[in-house]
């Protein structure tokens, strides 16, 4: 076996260091629910690996600016249990609370989630539709980043040698906001999506929507925002006219994989149905 | 050879360090460093929870963690659960509804229920099967397992009304 390096530091500047020393052959560590797996079957064999749990920011969750702030390496045990922030932010709560089990709840991570880049991370929809932010730390310092542009293929994201991220920013939250991530698995628990959808809502006093984000997952080679989707509610009431344009939008969207878990058919259909469904909890959330 | 790392750590409340390689889980140095065979490798990627033990208070697969994490943290694993030769109870409700068969994943089961009833010490079946559903059991059907379990947290009620 090779030799292995593991550093855990302190502050985001000597983890950049730590990442750029170990060239192309380090491996940020979080949580390890993905990275362990892959390095025991001898899909990664890293030389470093950086342990960035013990960075300043990289663990808890703090209110900033009316919104929420949360530490890449956070567990989502721990997000499950903050109170503001499942009021907040149900959607992106549970869908973060989908993966695994209570055990992999313990360690995993949302940035663990989204820079493993599976197409059907549970989290990734519902921080998109949340218009989440990454803070990424890298050699030129820091700079903010969408969450959907991280991911660019299965397993591949574009964060550059060296960078890292540190924390995600939720936007502050309007009054009659709601969101909501729903996924489909043949199995009651413990599985991976064959279709996710996160949906994010706010509504106008008159019960129209104001401002809709719609973004799926495990239909294309990385989570989608839906700009169309999102456009298909916007101006209307939650009526039958704006559920078969968002329902269309979110079929229109699909570029899936046809395997044994989902048929390309299957997917296509299912990501208009999960849609509906999410739109109708999110907007109840947000007419409460 | 990678260069090994001296690790200190609390288990089952006492002191214990190993020396461990960069590459070895928890679960390894729980295993074959500390001689806590309690602890099973069942998959090796977290997907079968024979391996559970509590960190810092938090349930884990040992299997997802490495060894040099340990540093600094309080671990308790099934060897700490019997206090003084007294059984918990929910090892005694396990015995008397005889849940385990092989007994592979009862050590896994014990720790992570153990946990669900320090954090909800009155759950609902439900609630009891969504939480251990990443402990796998292939002998029981789970059937007697979550008797016990519930068994066992009414044992618990009852003796916190008592006391």
């Amino acid at each position: 076996m090779a030799d292995l390096n593991y550093v855990a530091p302190t502050t985001a500047e000597a983890a950049v260091k730590a990442l750029l020393a170990g060239g192309g052959m380090a491996r940020v560590l979080a949580g390890g629910t993905d990275l362990l797996v892959q390095m025991r079957s001898g899909r990664l064999t890293p030389e470093t690996i950086v342990d960035v749990k013990a960075v300043a920011g990289a663990q808890g969750i703090r209110q900033e600016a009316g919104g929420f702030v949360i530490g890449a390496a956070t567990s989502g045990a721990v997000i499950g249990e903050h109170a503001a922030l499942s009021m907040a932010w149900p959607g992106l709560v549970e869908a973060t609370n989908l993966i695994g089990s209570t055990q992999v709840q313990g360690r995993a991570s949302l940035a663990g989630n989204l820079c493993n880049a599976s197409p059907a991370a549970d989290s990734v929809p519902a921080m998109i539709a949340a218009r989440a932010i990454c803070v990424v730390v890298g050699p030129n310092g820091t700079r903010e980043v969408a969450v959907e542009a991280i991911c660019v293929g299965p397993g591949k994201t574009s964060l550059a040698a060296g960078e890292f991220i540190l924390e995600f920013r939720l936007p502050a939250r309007p009054a009659r906001s709601g969101d909501a991530y729903l996924r489909s698995i043949p199995r009651t628990e413990m599985d991976i999506a064959v279709v996710g959808c996160g949906v994010n809502l706010t509504l106008d006093t008159d019960g129209t929507c104001a401002e809709a984000h719609v973004a799926l997952g495990a239909v294309a080679p990385t989570a989608l925002l839906v700009e169309a989707a999102g456009a298909a509610l916007v101006g209307r009431k939650l009526d039958q006219e704006a559920l078969d344009r968002l329902d269309a939008a979110a079929r229109a969207a699909c570029r899936p994989i046809d395997d044994k878990r989902g048929t390309v058919e299957y997917r296509t259909r299912i990501a208009g149905v999960l849609a509906r469904r999410a739109v109708a909890i999110a907007w109840q959330r947000a007419g409460a | 050879m990678s260069r090994k790392t001296h690790v200190t750590t609390t288990v089952n409340g006492d002191a214990a360090e190993f020396l461990t390689d960069p590459h070895a889980t928890l679960l390894d140095a729980l295993r074959d460093d500390l001689r806590l065979t309690g602890a099973k490798e069942g998959c090796g990627s977290g997907d079968c929870g024979a391996c559970s033990v509590m960190v810092d208070g938090r349930l884990v697969c040992a299997c997802l963690m490495l060894a040099v994490e340990a540093e600094g943290k309080r671990i308790e694993t099934i060897e700490g659960m019997a206090q003084e030769g007294e059984l918990h109870p929910l090892q005694t409700q396990f015995l008397r509804h005889a849940a385990l068969q092989c007994g592979f994943c009862t050590p896994g089961i014990l720790v992570a229920a153990k946990a669900l009833l320090e954090a909800n010490p009155n759950p609902t079946e439900v609630e009891a099967r969504f939480w251990l559903a990443g402990n796998l059991c292939r002998c029981t059907g789970y059937d007697k397992i979550i008797r016990a379990v519930m068994d066992a947290a009414a044992d618990m009620r009852q003796e916190r009304r008592a006391s």
